[in-house]
């Protein structure tokens, strides 16, 4: 297992994103899983960026772990922010015309949709959220 | 992300290629809010966007509600299988016109 800890910042999104692509490419990850499994990083890296912290601004973990037998990639979010279960929220009414839209809700039903699977578990005061995809 | 924009008469086209996410979507809202403007048709060529999540959402989203209110019309060309998924389980594919 391969992890990196970070200051949970904007900028760090896309340090994040490179760290696990770069594990990705080592196991030949289809390209289509790969860029599934980036834009979730997008959704709940950037979810720790916008609010574990706010208005402060502290640190978060990654932790990428690549099994074999099935061949599937586990990535976990760890922070010592506010406790907060992306996963206890209702999925967004995804049937509304353009101008009842709301986007809230959105990025983690994308994650919930793409990957195989997701759990979420408060424990000595940190969030941490797993996420696993099959390739 | 780049962006590239051609203007024809009234029809602007942005080409994005890249990533169209949290850290580049301010990019994209900032090219179309300058192009609204006597913009009968904006589309959007896709061709080279590898993903988008949420936050492109949002921007696509804001993007065809003015585009609608001052009465032309946004489409969005070449949308790749992990994009069309993306538009597909979160509804968009019934409210933006995905030519």
């Amino acid at each position: 297992m391969n992890e990196m800890t970070v200051e949970a910042t904007p900028e760090n999104i896309q340090v994040i994103t490179a760290f696990v692509d770069e594990q990705l490419e080592m196991y030949d990850c289809p390209m289509k899983a790969q860029a599934q499994i980036d834009i979730a990083i997008d959704e709940l890296f950037g979810n720790i960026v916008r609010y574990a912290y706010h208005p402060e601004i502290g640190s978060a973990t990654v932790q990428v772990e690549v099994t074999k037998d099935p061949l599937a990639v586990v990535i976990t979010f760890i922070d010592q922010g506010k406790p907060y279960d992306p996963l206890a929220k209702e999925d967004p009414n995804v049937t509304l015309s353009a101008e009842e839209r709301e986007i809230g809700g959105l990025g983690i039903y994308i994650v919930k949709k793409s990957m195989t699977d997701i759990a979420y578990e408060y424990k000595d005061g940190r969030n941490i959220l797993k996420i696993r995809k099959d390739f | 992300m780049n962006i590239e924009k051609t203007q024809n008469g009234t029809e602007v086209t942005l080409a994005l290629s890249g990533r169209l996410d949290t850290t580049t979507a301010p990019q994209l809202e900032e090219k179309v809010q300058e192009s609204l403007d006597g913009t009968q048709k904006l589309v959007l060529d896709f061709e080279k966007l590898e993903y988008l999540s949420s936050a492109g959402l949002r921007v696509l989203l804001t993007a065809h509600k003015a585009m609608m209110k001052s009465g032309g019309q946004m489409e969005i060309y070449h949308v790749n299988e992990v994009i069309h998924e993306v538009f597909e389980v979160t509804g968009f594919l019934d409210v933006l016109n995905i030519v």
